[in-house]
């Protein structure tokens, strides 16, 4: 149907060229990361990290292996926080949203000012801090991973409520009502399964944002109790810095494979989400843009 | 009356449902909000915001009385202004490359494969970049040795620092906003094209005179949407990625970080609260002008 000219055909030449060069470079570290991490310690010492494998050695995993224990322990709590933390985030989000979706609410547009205006001012760090570790002494809790700006966004309320206002029919809500079904029943038995497609969305994004945290850790951890993952991974990141610096003076950290260990402990940071990723990608896309052009 | 009493017992579900969510943003959002008094006292944890005693404006005069003040704002703000014309210029750039990759197969890896890095947390990031950027075995040292030049220990000058930033920041974002780029020129009615065709535009006076014109829109709402956020940073890659070392301060240190530190490291209450107070206060300033200049373009578009 289409006539390509030849101008065309150097076009789609040209951002074929583009697009490889960039997921090349898209790729690149993820790829001296994991050849690294497989690498052999003394070879990479000589010769550094490259986009190949410096002879071969699970050593570093192995080293991981015997502390399954910590990064056992972190892995659960990530699973934990990452699925309780989706579960009453989505359910926080969508009923406050179904509450303002609801034309005839009294103080409707109150509660929705109260809602956005927390996008528009922000305390900031300090006074948050404080009313964390001092009103609410959430320190050292798993509740602190799960609470503290993330629950609930308003931006995430504001999305679901208009998918309730403009894309669910008030006319199906209207005869459940006339049959006598009570709000929470419509809520739970039409609002919700209906809204299926946004709350996938949102409830991925919530997910993927839980997972990856660090920053509640890093304020309301004050010991490794309850570190993540992702807090075992930033605490080692500097651990074995030091245990790097000071490895010439001391025999016992010489042997060590310092030097592919950290690349294997990111490796394991990276690839449960690597092989999920190509599952929940059109979510994850759909997330991105309806998050950037509001509808 | 009897109407209004059941009028507002048919309203109690919505409040209950309503409820969870307001008892969420007092504690998360407004307790803090009013916590910004503390940028005027001289506050000890242990006795409280409210019977600490007041200094008035103290703790501005220290922090506006040191070079940090400037720095962290300039810092700050030109990282932003970077990011914000980079990424939409290559959003675009990588958006419209996307849309003639015509083997949708190929289309689809491309954008997976773009979107890794996005779906990283900056933990994972400050680790590939370490990947690259070691001293003594990452990869870029590797390469300039193998050319015949020296080895350089990039954490330890400052003047690297913002080109390093600003390339992590583009290849960790590009995915992102070349996406919704994509999302701006999909929607593009063909007709427009199948039009130009058959007036003999070719492929370069398509683009631009269909499809830039036509994702205007989308750039610039997401330049206002920037503009909004000029005070705020990426704590995770001015913190985590310089691996949080004191040498790069320079060039590192941004109003997140300054005001982290202060409150964290140095113990100095007062000032990283009268930083974060000039934070929020700049910064709400900002979205409000944002906002009256969406709502001046396109009246849909604004957030209130």
């Amino acid at each position: 149907m289409m006539v390509y000219s030849r101008s065309d055909k150097i076009v789609k030449t040209l951002a074929n060229l583009v697009m490889i060069v960039l997921s090349a470079g898209a790729l690149l570290p993820f790829v001296v990361l994991f050849m690294a991490s497989i690498s052999d310690n003394d070879l990479i010492v000589r010769l550094g990290y490259t986009i190949w494998p410096r002879g071969f050695s699970l050593e570093a995993y192995a080293y991981i292996f015997d502390n399954i224990s910590v990064i056992g322990r972190a892995y659960l709590i990530t699973v934990f926080v990452t699925i309780v933390g989706t579960f009453v985030s989505l359910l926080v989000t969508n009923t406050a949203a179904y509450a303002l979706s609801h034309d005839r609410m009294p103080l409707r547009r109150v509660l929705m000012f109260y809602i956005v205006f927390t996008m528009l001012f922000n305390g900031g760090l300090v006074p948050t801090y404080y009313v964390y570790s001092q009103i609410v002494q959430i320190r050292n809790t798993l509740p602190a991973l799960i609470v503290p700006n993330l629950l609930c966004s308003a931006f995430n309320v504001i999305l679901v409520r208009n998918y309730y206002r403009f894309s669910i029919p008030s006319t199906i809500l209207d005869s459940a009502r006339i049959d006598g079904a009570g709000e929470f029943r419509i809520f739970l038995r039409i609002m919700l399964p209906l809204s299926l497609p946004i709350t996938a969305t949102v409830g991925l994004l919530t997910a993927i944002i839980y997972w990856n945290d660090w920053q509640n850790g890093l304020y309301y951890l004050s010991g490794p109790e309850y570190f993540s993952i992702q807090q075992v991974l930033r605490v080692m990141s500097t651990d074995l810095m030091f245990l790097a610096n000071n490895s010439t003076n001391t025999g016992v950290t010489r042997n060590l494979p310092l030097s592919t260990i950290r690349m294997a402990i990111a490796a394991i940071g990276i690839i449960p989400l690597l092989l999920v990723f190509p599952f929940f990608e059109k979510y994850f896309v759909k997330g991105i843009t309806i998050g950037a052009v509001k509808e | 009356m009897n109407k209004k009493l059941r009028y507002f017992k048919r309203s109690i579900p919505f409040y209950i449902m309503f409820l969870p969510a307001f008892i969420y943003f007092l504690i998360n959002n407004y307790l803090p909000m009013f916590g910004i008094i503390m940028a005027f006292k001289n506050v000890s944890f242990r006795d409280g915001i409210i019977n600490s005693p007041w200094v008035g404006l103290t703790n501005f005069k220290f922090l506006f009385a040191s070079a940090d003040a400037w720095l962290i704002t300039r810092n700050t703000v030109l990282y932003n202004v970077v990011f914000l014309v980079l990424g939409q210029l290559l959003g675009i750039f990588v958006g419209i490359c996307l849309s003639e990759v015509r083997n949708k197969k190929a289309a689809r890896v491309y954008q997976t494969l773009i979107l890794l890095p996005h779906l990283m947390s900056m933990v994972i990031v400050s680790y590939l970049a370490n990947a690259i950027l070691n001293e003594n075995y990452g990869l870029l040292n590797r390469i300039l040795v193998v050319l015949g030049g020296e080895a350089i220990n990039w954490y330890a000058d400052a003047a690297y620092w913002p080109y390093i930033l600003t390339i992590i920041r583009i290849w960790a974002s590009i995915g992102f906003s070349s996406v919704i780029y994509l999302s701006s020129i999909v929607g593009i009615n063909e007709d427009y094209y199948e039009a130009a065709c058959l007036d003999g535009a070719n492929k370069w006076q398509q683009i631009r005179h269909i499809t830039l014109p036509l994702i205007k829109p989308t750039t610039v709402t997401l330049i206002i949407l920037g503009m909004g956020q000029m005070m705020r940073s990426d704590f995770g890659l001015f913190y985590l990625v310089p691996l949080n070392t004191g040498a790069l301060f320079r060039t590192t240190q941004t109003i997140d970080t300054y005001v982290y530190r202060a409150l964290m490291t140095l113990g100095n209450t007062g000032m990283s609260a009268a930083a974060g107070f000039y934070q929020s206060i700049v910064g709400f300033l900002l979205i409000l002008g944002a906002n009256w200049l969406i709502r001046k373009l396109s009246r849909e578009l604004a957030l209130f």
